[in-house]
């Protein structure tokens, strides 16, 4: 690596302005200054096959089975699905299917820590990762189980593998966390913005991206700081995007129009246009995966609401129970509405004893008051999500067509477009379940594609 | 999950997402419209005192009766707590002259309520303004009584003025320039300003454009109306008026006086920004302004009333599916970018 | 004289233009007729015209002409039943091969008094929909969620929701299977109109974990399958199922039910559907 000491960490404005969008109320505050830190090993972790998009892993340990920290519990069912790994060492005391927090009912590991921490060293550390040859660099992030910790949760080895006739010129890491309440990202940022940086310089180096791309909302100034502080030796086209704080700011699609201006083609991906999008989590994941031979079995999420007595941001073993959370962060009693992720796009439980996942940034603990319900009012054209939607549809025409079970209409209208980021639900004053309207015309239009 | 039930003391609420609201509402928007529509109430009372106190009353009062009444004959719930009945209401006494019988006032409720808003199901179904479908159909029912104009209660005007007691700006001089007569306040240098602030002949909430202006930044702050529809509106009147005028002047309309007079303002800061019958576009909204614009000019000029807001909004009314349809934005990663 | 040329002159022109339009219509016909079995229309008159689409096929006179032109089976019309059978036979001079009356079965009787909910769930008033969040709000992951997607689809409204269940009025029913096909946790079966026993549970959770979530849930006790002969009931995963190819009275069975999920006709009746809401207060 060329030594280009002076070459002086750049900081830029997002050159694009990306459609649509709202403004929601962050409430950041309530966790941003609280430092990571762990919990309490819990009694029991249920871990669940199914930790990112894709086929569900398959239990490869049965009951009464010994395992380390690291032991793999999971096998990787097919080339999109994702190795799973006991976070913890101990007994394994169940092999059942279990509510996840989709409501899914899938293979669950359920494993009682015994508490000394004994790792497994299966994958050796890999500090010299210059030398490594790149498949075998995707190769340890595949082993690892390494999937997308933004939210969506997928496999990064299958990112990290784009076909050979697409090149990759462009890496975007998304810390941009636009997600209201939610702080993981930031805290990881502020705390070890130096794994955060050397994961990126390994998916740079694996993937061969010319430009690289750090995105940030400019509502998180020493997050922008800590990071171009680890940055400074960084050589090449490298540079913090400082976006406008806007929601969706952080869905890929965007993100990559505000930085590149290019426009992922409707129902393409992002490396049809030569992108590639990893979160900041992913990238801290991808360093413990190489340089520690650490597989992924923990990640920092945000337990977070007006309710909760003492929101913070925990470092969790995988398989940790919401419960066990929020009773980590002081317990609350006046929960209506526990969301697994965000307010705009997190999933709403019906129990508290399903498990965190890979993919559980936050916890978030509502309180009667900042609940709102849905209504089945009629639409009053005010258009407001038309100018919400950052994809430029009209939620309100398709919500018509989708009520009325038109979905071959629904599907001329590019609901498959829908990115389901919740802008059209959250400002319509006729409080109509829009989102939950396109799920359902993009499930159906799904199943009619598969038949043909 | 059956023990995970058995702890739990209450059930969790479950929806899609997103799991949180900007806290707009159809009733916070309505009521931003009322509050719009004050400086409109204080000035027709001004102007024209009891009787507007007393239109204003029946129709709020019979639009909100004839609402409950269809929503409880068609088995749903009341529905009346939006305040759109209490808007409709407003607007339509504010789209009706000063001496209009009461029981025509609340035949017009009726028309609006009933027949131009619940049989298409309530609200957000109708296709056009139900205020603006009870002006018209009273237009037609009830000619004289509707372009019975009397005067202010106020102390009489300043001259050159005077002598329109009996008919709106537009009424004489379409009538003038009907006859080949000269049309005296086209001369008197503060017409604009005395027309402006309301001493007109007209509907007790139109004459007052002062006041209509107020309610519309008010409508615009709050995000309650889009600017597209106003502005284009009276842009395109603005525009087409200087034409025609600028060709035939002694024959038209100077462009300034246009703007101020008959129901214009009103239509397009109030009527033509009703959101259920406009489109949700913003092109859509352009264009929508545009042809209301156009339409009142044509009517006004060329057409058998004097005046044609009304009669403009509501064909635009009639075609607005028809700009949804023609002015979808471009959908995020589908075809060329402009720029 | 004025009034006489223009009544005449009128006339003759709307003579002319009936005289240029009829011929060309004459002609028309002639040249443009489409040449189609006229069985197939006599068929389609012999259909009870419901276009229910039960047999498949997008209304009665696709069937007609499936039935005419590709020689499709003639008993597929559920809501014709015997009768249409046996006319369509006699005019075609096929073998009438009956089809057994089937109505549609909701296999739930966890109303909202009876059985649990998971979740205040907040949306779209549709079981599909319902579903997709979270997995439905009910906390037995087979039972009627009663969103009415059944009771929406029926083309003759037989489906009625009570009390958050879904409840089929079998004579009203014509066995279309269009409810059968959208409801979401698959829990509407076609049985025989004259099934003597019925199990109103779909749940193959084990006993203590359906007891905890439903009070009509069937809890996998096997009493019932020792109440019938030749096994007309037997255990599937927890659950009691019916083989109604078997058609074995099951009064016995249904008494000795400790949840009250088995209903069954009485002997004396024809009507062999019970209200299945008659066991809401045991």
């Amino acid at each position: 690596m060329p030594n280009l000491k002076f070459c002086k960490m750049k900081i830029i404005k997002a050159p694009y302005k990306s459609w649509g969008g709202i403004h929601p109320r962050y409430h950041k505050d309530l966790a941003a200054d609280r430092a990571l830190r762990e919990m309490p090993l819990p009694e029991l972790l249920q871990i669940s096959m199914s930790q990112h998009l894709g086929a569900p892993a398959k239990p490869v340990v049965k009951k009464g089975d010994s395992v380390m920290q690291g032991t793999l519990i999971g096998e990787a069912a097919g080339f999109i699905s994702a190795n799973v790994h006991s976070p913890v060492s101990g007994v394994v005391k169940d092999v059942v299917p279990a509510i996840t927090l989709t409501g899914a009912m899938i293979d669950s590991v359920v494993i009682e820590p015994d508490g000394e921490d004994k790792r497994v060293n299966d994958l050796a550390p890999l500090a010299d990762w210059q030398a490594v040859a790149k498949k075998d660099l995707i190769a340890r992030v595949a082993a690892a189980g390494v999937a997308g910790m933004g939210g969506a949760g997928f496999p990064t080895h299958v990112k990290l593998s784009p076909p050979p006739d697409k090149t990759i010129d462009t890496l975007i890491i998304n810390g941009a966390e636009c997600e209201p309440y939610l702080t993981a990202d930031y805290r990881l940022m502020l705390e070890s913005p130096e794994r955060v940086w050397l994961g990126v310089s390994i998916l740079r180096h694996i993937l061969g991206a010319k430009t690289v791309r750090i995105a940030i909302e400019d509502n998180k100034p020493e997050a922008i700081r800590a990071m171009e502080q680890a940055m400074r030796n960084a050589d090449g086209d490298v540079a913090i995007v400082e976006l406008a704080t806007e929601y969706p700011q952080g869905a890929e699609k965007q993100q990559i129009f505000a930085i590149t201006g290019r426009e992922v083609p409707s129902g393409g991906l992002p490396m049809d246009v030569g992108a590639v999008v990893e979160n900041v989590g992913t990238a801290a994941a991808v360093f413990d995966a190489v340089f520690e031979g650490m597989p992924l079995i923990r990640r920092i999420t945000t337990v977070t609401g007006l309710p909760l007595n003492a929101p913070g941001n925990i470092i969790a073993p995988l398989g940790t129970s919401y419960r066990a959370l929020i009773e980590a962060c002081g317990g609350c009693a006046d929960t209506v509405k526990l969301i697994s992720g965000g307010p705009m796009m997190g999933i709403a439980q019906a129990i508290d004893t399903v498990t965190t996942t890979k993919t559980t940034s936050g916890l978030l603990a509502l309180g009667a008051p900042d609940v709102s319900l849905y209504e089945s009012m009629p639409c009053i054209s005010c258009g407001r999500c038309v100018d919400a939607c950052p994809m430029n549809l009209v939620p309100s025409e398709l919500s018509q067509y989708l009520e009325a079970e038109d979905y071959e209409g629904a599907e001329e209208l590019h609901v498959m477009d829908c990115i389901e980021c919740g802008c059209c639900a959250f400002s319509c004053p006729a409080h109509r379940p829009l989102v939950q309207h396109m799920r359902q015309g993009k499930a159906r239009v799904m199943l009619k594609r598969k038949k043909k | 999950m059956a023990e995970a039930i058995d702890k739990q003391d209450h059930l969790f609420v479950v929806s899609s997402s997103p799991h949180t609201h900007s806290g707009a509402s159809v009733k916070a928007i309505m009521l931003d419209v009322i509050i719009a529509m004050l400086p409109l109430t204080g000035a027709a009372i001004y102007l024209f005192g009891w009787n507007a106190i007393r239109l204003l009353l029946v129709c709020v009062i019979s639009c909100v009766a004839t609402e409950a009444a269809c929503r409880k004959a068609m088995g749903r719930n009341a529905g009346i707590d939006d305040l759109s009945a209490v808007v409709t209401g407003m607007l339509l006494a504010f789209n009706l002259p000063p001496a209009l019988p009461s029981w025509m006032a609340v035949t017009g409720s009726v028309i609006a309520i009933a027949l131009a808003k619940q049989v298409f199901g309530g609200i957000g179904y109708n296709p056009f303004n139900p205020a603006l479908i009870a002006r018209v159909a009273l237009l037609i029912s009830f000619p004289v009584a509707m372009t019975t104009w009397s005067p202010w209660i106020m102390a009489a005007p300043a001259a050159g003025i005077d002598a329109l007691t009996s008919a709106t700006p537009l009424g004489a001089f379409k009538s003038a320039i009907d006859f080949g007569q000269t049309v005296p306040y086209l001369t008197n240098s503060t017409t604009f300003m005395q027309f402006f602030v309301g001493h007109q002949n007209g509907c007790i909430g139109e004459v007052s454009s002062l006041a209509i202006l107020l309610g519309g930044l008010y409508l615009l702050f709050r995000r309650c109306i889009s600017w597209q529809i106003p502005a284009f509106y009276l842009g395109s009147v603005a525009v087409l008026s200087t034409l025609i005028w600028a060709v035939a002047p002694d024959k038209n309309l100077p462009p300034h006086l246009h703007l101020v007079t008959g129901g214009l303002m009103l239509g397009a800061f109030f009527m033509a920004t009703d959101m259920v019958t406009t489109p949700v576009t913003r092109k859509g909204m352009a264009v929508f302004g545009a042809g209301c614009g156009i339409l009142t000019v044509l009517i006004r000029v060329w057409g058998g009333y004097p005046e044609g807001v009304s009669f403009a909004i509501l064909l635009m009314n009639a075609v607005t599916p028809l700009i949804n349809r023609a002015t979808r934005p471009r959908v995020f990663g589908t075809g060329k970018k402009k720029s | 004289m004025d009034m006489l040329q223009f009544i005449l002159i009128t006339s003759g022109a709307i003579a002319l233009v009936g005289v240029v339009c009829g011929t060309a219509l004459a002609v028309a016909a002639r040249f443009f007729a489409v040449h189609e079995d006229p069985r197939i229309e006599k068929v389609a008159e012999i259909l009870p015209g419901a276009n229910c689409g039960g047999c498949g096929l997008a209304g009665c006179t696709e069937y007609a002409r499936a039935i005419v032109v590709d020689g499709a089976a003639i008993n597929l019309c559920a809501p014709g039943g015997n009768e249409v059978i046996e006319q369509i036979a006699a005019f075609l001079g096929r073998e009438a091969t009956a089809a057994k009356k089937m109505v549609a079965l909701v296999l739930c009787g966890g109303n909202d008094t009876q059985a649990q909910k998971r979740h205040a769930y907040n949306g779209v008033a549709d079981c599909t929909a319902a579903q997709a969040v979270n997995g439905g709000d009910k906390a037995c992951t087979y039972g009627c969620l009663g969103y009415g997607s059944c009771s929406r689809i029926c083309p003759v409204a037989a489906i009625e929701i009570c009390d958050g269940l879904a409840k089929v009025h079998p004579e009203l029913c014509i066995s279309c299977g269009a409810c059968v096909k959208v409801c979401p946790r698959n829990i509407i079966k076609m049985v025989p109109a004259d099934a003597p026993v019925h199990v109103l549970c779909s749940s193959h959770d084990k006993g203590p974990v359906v007891k905890k979530m439903c009070k009509v849930g069937c809890i996998g006790c096997t009493l019932c399958t020792k109440q019938v002969e030749n096994q007309a009931i037997t255990m599937d995963r927890f659950l009691a199922v019916v083989d109604y190819s078997k058609e074995t009275p099951g009064k016995a069975a249904a008494e000795k039910c400790p949840v009250n999920c088995i209903i069954a006709a009485d002997d004396s009746s024809s009507d062999a559907q019970p209200e299945v809401l008659q066991n809401e207060n045991n």
